[in-house]
């Protein structure tokens, strides 16, 4: 008890909370910023991490990952422009809310989901960090790789409209992912022996060039469209809320659930999660065909199990110093720098610093309430701006973030020809989110297939050889299959009672 | 009022190029190939803020990443040799040509200084049967294709080195199927969960699973002891070799550098290294300090670059 007193004394000083809100700040901008990411709102903290003590060095990063995950939600139910990657697989849907005219509702909802998934991920984390950290270990390349499969399927539920379309736009995505030299033969593929193309086509770039640029394209053809977007109704952000909350428990819940438990896995992260939840939630919605005209349930779902994702991450990372993603990498260094050396001895040795990690964890999430809600007061102001004013500007903030990933003009002729693409698909009615899924998962796929039948020695039936690997298999199999199942019982009942 | 300060103008331009000694008048960029937040970043930055403080000048670290290195080794080499541009090199330098990735190697650079140098180390699971180093080598002895290593990539540092530590004991390098893994972390995590058996790395790439007492560490190859476990035992102690090859970073800059500011550079980064704030912040990360020279690295490069040669060849690697 006396640990978690010192462990107060230590976060409520007024250099650690103004660390806190200031590292806050910086994380809703660079989230709300496109093609800036979580990641590497932390990357750009290290340097400054070298001069602090180590609870507000590990504070300021905690503090601005949870606010950029939830800041890149803004630009995409405004713009349709994912801040972060983790904010792809629903930023059609919310903001084909904004075009209802309920962007006060989606960003709202996002808001309090966010919350919700993060409090959720770090109740988990204090409780129950060294069991789900040794589940997190037995994962191995069989399992990631039915993980990874069950993730693509998703593909084919997300896309609205015909699954043969969105199974074009996933193979598309696929055939990106094959791109430069960092596969598991280290043979380089589609590189036209330029040094550029070798580690493949970035996320990043492709993400906004799709999502952002094809828009712009879209703009500068068709000028004679609405001015401004409806922005009628953006007072009150809470307004409504807890009903929602209410009747969306189960998504949300279940959300939460999901992106802890995929966070907590060290081969994925809160962009892999956001997909899943999506995904699930359509497949199991009352209303599925509502899905993609602006309906807040996948929104809800998605939005908590990103957020939740990003504390589960830190399970294994705090527990045996293995990275749940690319942020808890980076916090990582930094908690060995501080000489917080990850491991059971982190919670043996100076506890109170843990306990600190984790007050601060829960101080963040509570700080997104008003600060979030700041955010959305002032960016519905981009509402307001007319669209011909807008467009060049979002250009503007498209090629710095293009540029910012690698410092290399090359992404920022990825990102032009990217929107070029996304334009022509989407002018024939092909849907682009599974073309970003299959780029995020792409690589992995293949990696996780390669390395098993290696370690298999080529023998395929290794991929039910092991417990948990089996259990993920069939799930995934049977999910297939459900639709032609479910007919074949429809077919038997109908059968029965013609017989009958 | 005019004439003067053209005449102190004239002569500033033509005193410039001549008095080197004025070096450095503008801000340097230190080029990292490697992404933000990593171990080489890590280094590179603390380094870029030391030699700001030797140097006088602001010292901005770039990360230019992609293309395993490929792309920010390009950008130091390529630059204009004034001193205003700057990096750090890793082992990658010595390897990636070989496998036709790129053109450069370590002789397309003015060697600054070696920083840092982590040597393989030889990790098992914690319930695995392998006590010993030599437990190991005869298991694989006994039933090659057997057993499975991973810990980066085909054609990685830890690939290559595992390869050379087994040529070296007369051991066929298949005898040990390589799994690849993106980065040493990855290769661990397999290791644990029981997909592979065998993870060659660095001790402060290993650190946190062999604190936690999931993995053994079997022996470091080295002809010292690792700085962060004295115990575990070197090559020669645990089975009589002397093979030795780790990964590396050290400070480099374009080609035809000017003496006066190649030397001024020199001088800066040895006094870097020898600083106490470096000494402190390569302890606590765990990785290992080591110093050559600019004449030595460039033999060191050399050499390390013939070493990796011959095994990749071995191997079926170069192209």
């Amino acid at each position: 008890m006396t640990h978690v007193l010192e462990a107060f004394q230590l976060v409520l000083d007024p250099g650690v909370l103004g660390t806190v809100l200031l590292a806050a700040l910086f994380g809703l901008f660079v989230g709300a910023v496109p093609g800036l990411t979580a990641t590497m709102a932390t990357a750009l903290l290290v340097p400054v991490t070298f001069l602090m003590a180590p609870v507000p060095a590990i504070a300021c990063m905690v503090t601005a990952s949870a606010m950029a995950i939830f800041a890149g939600d803004i630009p995409g139910a405004l713009l349709r422009m994912p801040g972060t990657p983790a904010s792809a697989a629903y930023c059609e849907e919310a903001n084909a809310m904004t075009r209802k005219g309920q962007a006060e509702r989606v960003l709202g909802a996002s808001l309090v989901c966010s919350v919700v998934g993060g409090l959720f991920g770090i109740i988990v984390l204090v409780t129950t960090a060294p069991l789900l950290a040794e589940f997190a270990l037995q994962f191995s390349s069989f399992e990631y790789f039915w993980l990874v499969l069950l993730g693509l399927t998703c593909a084919v539920f997300i896309a609205p409209g015909r699954p043969l379309k969105g199974m074009v736009s996933l193979l598309i995505g696929l055939l990106i992912a094959t791109v430069g030299f960092e596969n598991p033969a280290a043979y380089p593929r589609f590189t036209f022996g330029t040094e550029a193309l070798m580690s493949g086509l970035q996320l990043t770039p492709v993400m906004i060039g799709m999502f952002a640029v094809s828009e712009v394209i879209r703009h500068a053809l068709a000028p004679a469209g609405p001015a401004h977007l409806p922005a009628r109704g953006m007072g009150r952000i809470f307004r409504g809320q807890g009903t929602l909350l209410r009747q969306q428990a189960v998504p949300v819940l279940r959300g939460s659930a999901l992106g802890t438990a995929i966070g907590a896995l060290p081969g994925a992260g809160a962009d892999i999660a956001a997909w899943i939840a999506y995904g699930i939630s359509k497949r199991f919605s009352r209303t599925p065909e509502k899905f993609g005209t602006g309906h807040i349930e996948g929104v809800v779902e998605a939005g908590a199990a990103n957020n939740s994702a990003l504390a589960a991450a830190w399970i294994p990372a705090l527990v045996f110093g293995i990275p749940g993603d690319s942020i808890t990498a980076i916090v990582i260094g930094v908690l060995y720098m501080k000489g917080m050396n990850p491991g059971p001895t982190l919670f043996i040795e100076n506890p109170q610093n843990i306990y600190a990690v984790f007050i601060v964890f829960l101080l963040a999430n509570l700080l997104l309430l008003p600060l979030g809600w700041m955010a959305i007061k002032l960016a519905k102001n981009v509402l307001r701006v007319p669209r011909r004013v807008l467009m060049p500007i979002i250009l503007l903030f498209c090629v710095v973030g293009a540029f910012a990933i690698n410092n290399s003009v090359f992404d920022v002729g990825v990102m032009l020809a990217f929107g070029l693409l996304a334009f022509g698909l989407e002018a024939n009615r092909f849907p682009i989110a599974p073309t970003i899924l299959g780029l995020v998962l792409g690589g992995m796929l293949e990696q996780n297939l390669v390395t098993s039948l290696i370690k298999a020695d080529g023998n395929p039936a290794a991929f039910f050889a092991r417990p948990l690997a089996a259990g993920l298999g069939v799930a995934t199999i049977l999910i297939w299959l459900s639709p032609l199942i479910r007919r074949a019982l429809r077919r038997r009942t109908a059968a029965a009672t013609v017989l009958h | 009022m005019t004439r003067p300060s053209l005449a102190f103008l004239l002569l500033a331009l033509v005193a410039c190029p001549c008095r080197a000694a004025e070096y450095p008048t503008r801000p340097i960029t230190f080029i990292v190939p490697w992404g933000a937040g990593g171990g080489t970043d890590a280094v590179g930055r603390i380094m870029a803020s030391l030699l700001e403080r030797d140097l006088g000048r602001p010292v901005n670290v770039v990360n230019r990443t992609g293309g395993s290195g490929v792309v920010g080794h390009s950008a130091i080499a390529h630059a204009r040799p004034d001193g205003y541009t700057i990096g750090i090199l890793t082992v990658e330098i010595a390897m990636m040509h070989h496998q036709g990735l790129t053109r450069l190697d370590g002789s397309s650079f003015t060697p600054l200084g070696l920083v840092n140098l982590d040597p393989t180390a030889i990790q098992v699971r914690a319930d695995s049967p392998y006590q010993t180093l030599g437990d190991l080598m005869n298991a694989i002895r006994e039933q090659p294709g057997k057993l499975k290593a991973s810990g980066t990539a085909r054609g990685g540092i830890w690939h290559v080195s595992l390869c050379g530590l087994l040529r070296e004991q007369r051991i066929a390098p298949e005898a040990v199927v390589w799994v690849p893994s993106v980065g040493n972390a990855a290769g661990l995590l397999d290791l644990v969960a029981g997909g592979v058996d065998i993870v060659p790395g660095s001790h402060p790439e290993g650190r946190s699973l062999i604190d936690a007492g999931r993995v053994r560490s079997l022996a470091i190859l080295d002809d010292n002891p690792s700085q962060l476990y004295p115990a575990v035992p070197t090559g020669a102690q645990a089975i009589g070799t002397r093979w030795s090859m780790g990964a590396w970073r050290g400070i480099g800059a374009p080609k035809r550098l000017p003496k006066p500011i190649a030397e001024r550079l020199q001088a800066a980064v040895k006094r870097a290294y020898d600083s106490r704030e470096f000494a402190e912040f390569m302890a606590q990360r765990g990785f290992g300090r080591k110093w050559a020279g600019p004449e030595e690295f460039a033999a060191f490069m050399a050499r390390e670059d013939e070493q990796m040669g011959e095994i990749m060849r071995a191997l079926g690697l170069a192209r």
